[in-house]
């Protein structure tokens, strides 16, 4: 009975496969020892002692392909947005909102990234400096990119201004992220960015961030305020819970700090040299 | 055993059955599973030997279409054969020609494949889209046709995109022309394999885009605090910075895991509780099968030993048990011999313990026996990838040696013969070339690793199958002459999700690895990664070495090469044409673990 039930079963299954092969079956005929157009036997036989041949010889270029199809494809182009840092601002004087949100767009030797990072304050409903960076990014390394490209300053009550970039973003030992890239700017002055972030886990979701910044100026810039030297840092500890890997919201402190000529230059303009601000904001990808 | 004793127990079986009905109807109601897989009593076709008295055909006729799948009562879309996943069983019979019709119904996919995984088939009967065919376009049909060789527990899975994960796979039994050397009572398969409700194709971004995305057990502070009382400071601050200093995490164990995944034995999560029957003092073999997409995992049955009597379908020397590894796409054949009238839980815990696969082996359906913890996640030392034991970061060694840019470079030529490899010379140093950012680490001093059971293996105070265990118990027809040798790396850079072999991607290398046509060759495998891969060869066996006699060594279609380890095969290239040569990881493989290899 069992059999007759089984057997019932796989004609009831098959039935429709087996209709349809009437007419659209590739029989394996037409494939029977059919092999790849590119295939060729090997006539010769090695030498004794003669380094092995390791390849096939008839290579084609590119990836390899059989039959016009290729098997894996292991270059494949990804994008994404990422919000670093969108947060709400605490602080002496105004409060601010600050962006730091960047996007890339390639696969595992060259990538597009777009940058963008500024504030917005939300004391005087006023749009602060914000710089947008498109650079072109290509691995050097196991660990490290190489990228090259454009910046611009939108800049309130002043002439906006152009840079030329190139950096390296990547990948430390000892898990620092690190960013560091040199700009030109259209007048020929030149200044340099470093950033590191670290990440500390204090439970699989609970995550504290501690996160560095500084400048570093080779000429004096006087219309905007800029000392040669260092110009100044920025230091800040973020406390981010990963209610999943693409949204967490994080509090945190950040601390500014201005040195040198640039402070000298900002004090003389009454403009503030230090900051400590309360923060609380978002930080997603997807 | 008295007639008595057996009237008793069917009876109770009787009522255990119509018990159990009600019972798992509730958990299994959605579940679309192949009468192979269904847990005897739950449904109407029961057969309760397992699968020993299903008849081998030489027809079967095989239909991927999408169905709904439960999980948990949670649906999601499959990729099913026949409708369901697992697919059904194909039971072939050695010395057959045998028939199989695949049609493609996935109407939105560029193609279909069924690859027979194991099974020696003429080069265009192996289903590799852009290997050994074009795939089966939506709406066709490929009619697979070849003499079946050989007998003993294999699978068959898609071999297109990453169908596979979404349940495109299903048991493969070949009934041997001979006698097998060991006999037993009842007969089930076990696969094993890893679901998710996300698509795969999300599953690949996340990880391609953040290697850590799914690791949910990475070391915390307090981590490193407990280290540090357990270890002292000195060597708890060592051991960050070392691996700090390659940029590896020593708990990076799968890439994909339990936060995602739900693991099923046989189709079912862990709560439907898959369910074997047997009457105490029989002998049951159990076909372990990994269909996992991306999961080791470690079995065992508390209470139970197991004899281990095939690996990859092949027939070893009994090997008497407490657990044993499966890496993706291996097979285990153990004979059990449950003599107490108790169920007995079957546990399949992922290498990384972030879940488990269960299931239950029972005098009558709808018992459970304890389900063990979870044990802690292992976390793996500097000795386990293959760095040099005692390694001191403080006094600078390694920084002498390595560049900057992780361990690479650690040029100190040919290293002397190891006694330890087979063959003169032993593996070819790896010197990556070109572009080398895809490999993050070399291993200049691989080690042989076939008699250490794998990380977090060994300190249970039972008995772990090792590669060395191994002795085979089949016929060797081939000569131990070896005429070619040849080594082949396994490299990768996880945090770019780059995975390769010789430092190139699929795409990058200049054609095919050349096997000569029936030349005994030696194939040399370095794993110069800190994780397991579970390596795979088409069309002919790979025959480890690993210590016994030419005419003992075991056949392997696939070897999980460990960290650090340097292993070799012999090969026979019997047939020619391309074959298909990859990590059995599927997101590995995708990501450019894969080669062809040309039989010439």
């Amino acid at each position: 009975m069992r059999h007759i039930i089984l057997a019932a079963l796989l004609v009831s299954i098959s039935a429709p496969a087996l209709a349809q092969m009437d007419h659209s079956a590739m029989g394996h005929s037409e494939q029977d020892g059919e092999l790849p157009a590119d295939y060729r036997d090997v006539e010769t036989t090695p030498e004794t002692g003669e380094p092995i041949q390791k390849y096939a010889v008839d290579a084609q270029d590119g990836a390899q392909k059989n039959f016009g199809l290729q098997l894996v494809h292991d270059n494949k182009v990804f994008y994404t947005l990422m919000g670093d840092r969108l947060e709400q601002r605490f602080q002496q004087g105004d409060n601010a909102a600050l962006f730091d949100v960047q996007a890339w767009i390639g696969g595992d030797y060259n990538k597009l990234w777009l940058k963008t990072e500024g504030e917005y304050n939300t004391s005087k409903a006023d749009w602060e400096e914000t710089s947008v960076e498109a650079l072109y990014s290509r691995n050097v390394a196991s660990f490290w990119d190489v990228q090259g490209g454009y910046r611009h300053d939108f800049i309130p009550e002043a002439d906006d201004r152009d840079f030329a970039a190139l950096g390296v973003q990547g990948l430390a030992p000892y898990w620092f992220e690190v960013e560091a890239t040199s700009y030109v700017s259209d007048e020929g002055d030149v200044s340099s960015v470093l950033e590191a972030e670290y990440e500390l886990l204090l439970s699989q979701r609970l995550i504290l961030q501690p996160r560095f910044e500084t400048e570093v100026a080779v000429q004096d810039v006087k219309e905007y305020n800029i000392g040669s030297g260092i110009t100044g840092f920025e230091t800040g500890l973020r406390l981010r819970y990963e209610f999943s890997r693409k949204f967490a919201p994080y509090v945190g402190v950040s601390w500014e700090q201005s040195v040198g000529e640039t402070k000298d230059l900002l004090q003389a303009d009454g403009e503030q040299t230090n900051n400590t601000a309360f923060v609380t904001g978002i930080k997603f990808w997807f | 055993m008295t007639e008595t004793k057996i009237k008793s127990l069917s009876r109770r079986q009787f009522i255990g059955y119509s018990g159990a009905a009600a019972f798992v109807a509730g958990a299994q109601m959605a579940l679309p599973l192949p009468a192979w897989a269904r847990v005897p009593g739950s449904q109407a076709i029961v057969d309760r030997h397992g699968i020993k008295d299903v008849a081998a055909k030489s027809l079967y006729n095989l239909d991927i279409g999408y169905a709904p799948f439960n999980v948990n009562g949670r649906t999601g879309r499959s990729t099913a054969i026949n409708g369901s996943v697992p697919g059904p069983l194909v039971k072939l019979r050695e010395g057959d020609k045998v028939k199989l019709n695949v049609t493609n119904s996935l109407m939105d996919t560029e193609h279909s494949s069924i690859h027979w995984h194991g099974i020696l088939v003429p080069f265009p009967m192996d289903g590799v889209p852009g290997v050994n065919f074009g795939g089966i376009a939506p709406g066709e049909t490929y009619e697979y046709e070849y003499d079946v060789v050989q007998g003993g527990t294999y699978w068959y899975h898609s071999h297109s995109g990453f169908q596979e994960q979404t349940g495109t796979y299903g048991p493969l039994v070949i009934e041997p022309k001979g006698e097998e050397p060991f006999s037993y009572d009842r007969d089930y398969v076990i696969m094993l394999s890893d679901w998710s409700f996300e698509d795969p194709e999300t599953i690949f971004r996340n990880i391609n885009l953040s290697g850590d995305y799914y690791n949910y057990q990475k070391r915390t502070v307090w981590d490193f605090f407990d280290d540090i009382s357990d270890r002292g400071l000195e060597k708890s601050v060592n051991d960050r910075l070392m691996w700090g200093n390659m940029r590896m995490s020593p708990v990076d164990l799968a890439d994909v895991t339990g936060a995602t995944y739900t693991y099923l034995m046989n189709g079912s999560a862990p709560n439907a509780n898959w369910t074997g029957i047997f009457n105490p003092g029989e002998t049951v073999r159990l076909r372990f099968i990994n269909a996992s997409a991306m999961s080791t995992f470690d079995v065992r049955i508390p209470g139970l030993n197991m004899d281990v009597v095939m690996a990859d379908g092949k027939a070893v020397k009994p090997v008497n048990v407490h657990e044993f590894r499966m890496g993706t796409a291996e097979t285990y054949d153990v004979l059990v011999r449950p003599r107490q009238d108790k169920p007995f839980t079957i546990f399949a815990e992922s290498i990384d313990r972030s879940g488990y696969a269960r299931g239950t082996l029972s005098p009558q359906a709808g018992l459970s026996a304890p389900v063990p913890p979870l044990r802690p996640r292992p976390v793996r030392k500097m000795e386990d990838i293959g760095m040099m034991a005692g390694m001191d970061m403080s006094n600078g060694k390694m920084m002498d040696h390595g560049n900057m840019d992780g361990m690479k470079a650690m040029d100190h030529g040919k290293m002397g013969h190891d006694p330890s490899a087979a063959g003169p010379n032993g593996p070819e140093p790896f010197k990556p070339e070109g572009d080398q950012s895809g490999v993050v680490m070399v291993i200049t001093d691989p080690k042989d690793r076939l008699a250490e059971p794998g990380i977090g293996l060994g300190k249970d105070g039972w008995k772990v199958l090792t590669y060395k265990d191994l002795v085979s118990d089949e016929p060797q027809p081939y000569s131990p002459d070896v005429d070619r040798e040849m080594t082949i790396n396994v490299t990768a850079n996880m945090e770019r999700y780059m995975f390769s072999f010789d430092g190139k991607k699929f795409s990058e290398h200049p054609g095919p690895y050349l096997f000569r046509h029936n030349e005994r060759l030696r194939l040399y495998l370095v794993n110069h990664t800190m994780m397991e891969h579970p390596v795979h060869l088409h069309g002919m066996w790979m025959q480890l070495e690993n210590g016994q006699s030419h005419d003992k060594i075991p056949y392997k279609h696939t070897l999980l090469i460990k960290p650090g380890e340097k292993l070799s095969t012999l090969i026979t290239p019997i047939e020619k044409g391309d074959w298909a040569f990859h990590c059995h990881l599927l997101y590995h493989m995708e990501a450019g673990m894969m080669q062809v290899v040309r039989v010439a």
